[in-house]
Parts: C-alpha cells; structure tokens; sequence
C-alpha cells in the first residue's frame, strides 16, 4: 500500500527541483541548443542553395561561353570569307588591267609595224619608179645605138633586176 | 558506429558493475543469516518493497548486522514550528524522537513518519508535513544536479563550436535530442512547437537520466525516483497544466460539445461532456502509473531475483549458492531489458505528452484538412 502513496515532501521538493531544472535548462540549456542546431540546419540550408545557384551559374556560364564561343568561330569564318572575296576581286581587276594593257601594247607595237611597213612600201616604191626611170632612159639611149645591143642589154637589165 | 561502441562498452561496464555490485550487498547478508544469533526469518516481501519505496536514510550495506547508511536530515512542520533533526535519531526505526517515530506497522502509513505520544502509541489526528530530505529526494537533487551539467556542458560546447559539427558530451545529446525533437514533437505538435520544446525536452531528459540512475544497484544510483508515485505524479500533473492552460477554444468545444455526435447523447443528460472530461483527467493519471508501474515492476521483477538467493539460501545454504549463478544471469537479462524500458518510457512519456498538448493547441482548419485527406 506504501507503495501508491504520493508523499507530499516528496511532491513538494520534486515541483520544486523540476521546475527549477526546467527554468535553468530552458534558459540556459535548450535555447542555445536549439539556437545552434537551427542555425546549423540554416546553414547547411543555405550551403546547399548556394551550391545548387552556383551551379546555375556555372550551367549559364558554360552556355555563354559556347555562345560566345560559336559568336567568334562564326565572325572568323565572315572575316575570312570577306577577306578571300576581296583578294579574288583584287587579283581579278589586277588581271584585267594586264590583259587590257597587254592588249593596248600590242596594238600598238602592230600599229607602228603597219607604219613602218607603209613606209617601206612607199619608199620600194619611189625606189622602183627611180630605177625604172634609169633603166628606161637606159634603154631609150641604147635603142637609139643598136638594135641588136639593144635586146641583149634589156636582158641583161633584166638579170640585174632579177639579182636584185 | 562510435556510439554504438560506446553503448556496447557502457552495457559491459554496468553489466559489470551490476554483477559486482550484487556481490557487494549481498555476502555481508550471507554471513548474517549463517549467524544464529539473528534467527529472523528473510522476508522477500519487504525487503523489495523496502528497496523499492522512500527512506529516511540511504541505506548502502550492512556488515555483520551493523548497518551502513547516510543519515538524512528529517524536515518537518508542525504547530507553527520547523522541526529539523538528523534520521539517525530514530535508530533505523528502532526509537521515537521529539514525538515523531517511523511507523513499523504494516499498512498505508508504514515506513513514513507518524506521531506518537510518550508510550508510543500513534496519534492518527495529528497534522504535520513532512519535507524531510529522503533517499528519493536526494537522489532527485543529486540527478538534477548531474542533468544540469551535462546539459550545460553541452550547450557550453555548442556556443563554443559554433554551428560546426557537435563535439564531447553534445555528440551523445544531440542524436537523442533530434530523435525527440523531429519524432515525437514536432510531429504530435505541429507549427507551434517551438514553445512546448523546452518542457518536453527536459522531461524526456529527466526521466531518461532518473530511469538508467535507478538502475544503477549502489549510491548516488539506486532510489527508485521514476518509480515513485510522488515523482510521476508531479510531471504528469505539468503535462496536465501545460495541456490545459494551452487549450484553445477548438479544444474545449471538443470536450463539451464534441462534433459529429448525436445530441441525445448530450441532452438532457450530459453523457458524452462527462465522458471526455473524464477523459481529460485519465490521460495524465495513466501517464503518471504507467512510468510508475513500469519502472517499480521492474526493480520488483530483478530484486526477486536476488531474493530467490536468500529463500534458497535460508533452506539450504549450497542451494542457496547454487541458484545465484542463475539468478544473477536473469537479473542481468533484467537489467538489459531495464535499460531498454528506461528509454522507452522516457519516450513514450514525453511522446504522449506532447500528443496531449498537440490535441489542445490544434487548429480547427487542420484537423477539417485531415478529415477531408482520409
């Protein structure tokens, strides 16, 4: 029967402990306890948001860089291509100019052998009617010495002409 | 995997000192009982209600019928005055002293203090209080004392570490108190937790730490404080305070005017408010005899087992030898479950408590929630 009991000096002292414990680990135990691990779980918390941001940072990071990447690769291909277009043209007109003045040299070097080759003409020409002025006059004055001397030197002019 | 080790070695060390202390309490009464000039007959019946109820004095051994105790102050309030004496003045219950003695007889008031007239008749009428410092409350001063440091350590080494990883003692705290904490408060409670942490934390710890103190066989350990009527009484009673003053107006329409009940149960005759205001009074009563009977039972179970030695031992003394081989493993299988109902009790204490004053602080709207998801 002692057994079931309450005792009232114990009861009393057990209020009395308890809520002294409880007003010291409340104040003085729990709370900094709980203060700690909640801030702990913050932190660790916020560690892993900042990993998981970091990390989509990085992602876009990764994204820019191929952009910008692709950007440049792209800008060089342009600059080249254009660089290519110009030197062709350049070496197209340069070709061209050449070909024109190649051309024009030629005509007129062809020119100046036409000229020359008139003059020449002319000058056989005049050469030709000089001598045939002498040999007529030749032939007139033999005519009139030797009708005989006269067919054999015309040959033998004729020879010349020939020689000649 | 540390922890575990550490338990395995602080299992082997108490096993240990269980065993050992055994002994050591015992074999003084071995050779007692084989003198034949003390030819009382061994009682197993008071000698574990003795061991298991409050004293005056700590009793730590007897030697060849001397006893060895603490002798504890006796405090006592009667007729306006503070009486204030050491209990070695009653000699062990023997003697009175100032009018007080220790009651012999069996029956409700056996072991406590009564008071009685000069031929030492007991004066039932007399109104005194008792506050004496008894082996129960030392114990509790002693428990509350080593509970505090190691509390305070603890939360000395969490300001000193920061919020880095627990360190010493706060490695040992922190898993039980998370354990607590996210499985039995928070989910019992809700979002309103927080103010009803610290209460429940330091009951778990209280009765945790007084529940493996008792099971230590030998002094400071030893007094049945969790398995005291007046010890669970009092927590139930700050579980019923707390539930009750922070019942809200959902709570107590609950109880007097409970929903989704057919109104002939609630008039004329107020059947279903009587029921559920009984019912607000039972939950701390189970939660004050259920640690109580736990803890007692088994302190009750594993001294029976020592007592057995001395039964045996009284018809036979080789038999007497022989069975304590036996005994002494069924007391250390006792105390392995002991250890395991310390923790249990502890948590379904603090479990249902925090049951309790969820049901009183939950909102209307959860619940119709809960309702609408089953």
């Amino acid at each position: 029967m002692e057994l079931v009991l309450p005792g009232i000096g114990l009861m009393f002292w057990m209020t009395l402990s308890f809520l002294i414990l409880l007003f010291i680990l409340g104040k003085f135990g729990w709370k900094p306890i709980m203060g700690m691990l909640n801030k702990r779980e913050k932190s660790i918390t916020d560690a892993l948001q900042e990993a998981e941001k970091t990390r989509e940072e990085m992602r876009l990071l990764k994204i820019d860089n191929e952009l910008l990447l692709k950007q440049a690769k792209e800008e060089r291909d342009a600059i080249v291509s254009e660089a290519r277009k110009v030197s062709q043209k350049m070496y197209d007109s340069a070709k061209e100019k050449a070909n024109f003045e190649a051309e024009h040299i030629i005509e007129s070097a062809k020119e100046a052998i036409h000229y020359e080759k008139m003059k020449a003409i002319a000058d056989i020409k005049n050469t030709i009617a000089d001598l045939s002025v002498d040999i007529a006059e030749k032939v007139i004055l033999q005519e009139l010495k030797d009708k005989q001397a006269h067919s054999t030197y015309v040959n033998k002019l004729l020879d010349d002409i020939k020689l000649n | 995997m540390h922890l575990n080790i550490c338990k395995i070695k602080t299992y082997k060390k108490l096993c240990l000192l269980t065993l050992w202390s055994v002994f050591l309490f015992f074999i003084p009464n071995i050779q007692a009982s084989e003198n034949p000039s003390t030819e009382k007959k061994f009682d197993a019946g008071s000698t574990i209600i003795g061991h298991v109820v409050d004293a005056y004095e700590w009793h730590i051994m007897t030697i060849n019928d001397k006893h060895i105790s603490i002798y504890l102050p006796v405090i006592l309030y009667h007729d306006g005055k503070i009486h204030l004496f050491s209990s070695s003045k009653f000699h062990h219950g023997h003697e009175s002293y100032a009018g007080f003695a220790i009651c012999q007889e069996k029956g409700a008031n056996k072991g406590k203090i009564i008071k009685v007239d000069e031929e030492g008749n007991m004066d039932k009428d007399a109104f005194f209080i008792d506050l004496s410092i008894t082996k129960n409350v030392l114990s509790l001063f002693i428990s509350i004392l080593l509970l505090t440091l190691i509390i305070l350590s603890a939360a000395r080494s969490y300001k000193k570490n920061g919020h880095g990883a627990p360190k010493g003692i706060a490695r040992i705290i922190e898993p039980i108190l998370l354990f607590i904490k996210d499985g039995a408060i928070v989910p019992s409670i809700g979002p309103k937790h927080e103010k009803y942490t610290p209460f429940l934390l330091t009951l778990f710890f209280f009765i945790l730490f007084n529940n493996l103190f008792g099971l230590i066989p030998f002094f400071p350990g030893g007094a049945n404080l969790t398995g005291n009527i007046s010890v669970t009484l009092i927590l139930a009673l700050f579980t019923f305070i707390v539930t009750t003053l922070s019942g809200n107006k959902h709570y107590w329409k609950d109880i007097f005017n409970t929903p989704g009940i057919p109104w002939w149960l609630k008039v004329p005759i107020p059947l279903m408010p009587i029921v559920e205001l009984i019912g607000v009074f039972t939950k701390p009563i189970i939660l004050m005899i259920r640690l109580f009977a736990n803890i007692t039972a088994g302190h009750i179970i594993a001294l029976g087992f020592i007592c057995l030695i001395f039964i045996l031992g009284e018809t036979n003394l080789s038999a007497g030898y022989g069975v304590s081989i036996a005994s002494v493993i069924f007391y250390v299988f006792m105390g392995f479950i002991e250890l395991l109902v310390a923790f249990i009790q502890a948590y379904v204490f603090t479990l249902l408590s925090a049951i309790y004053i969820g049901m009183a602080v939950k909102e209307h709207e959860e619940e119709h929630e809960l309702k609408e998801i089953h």
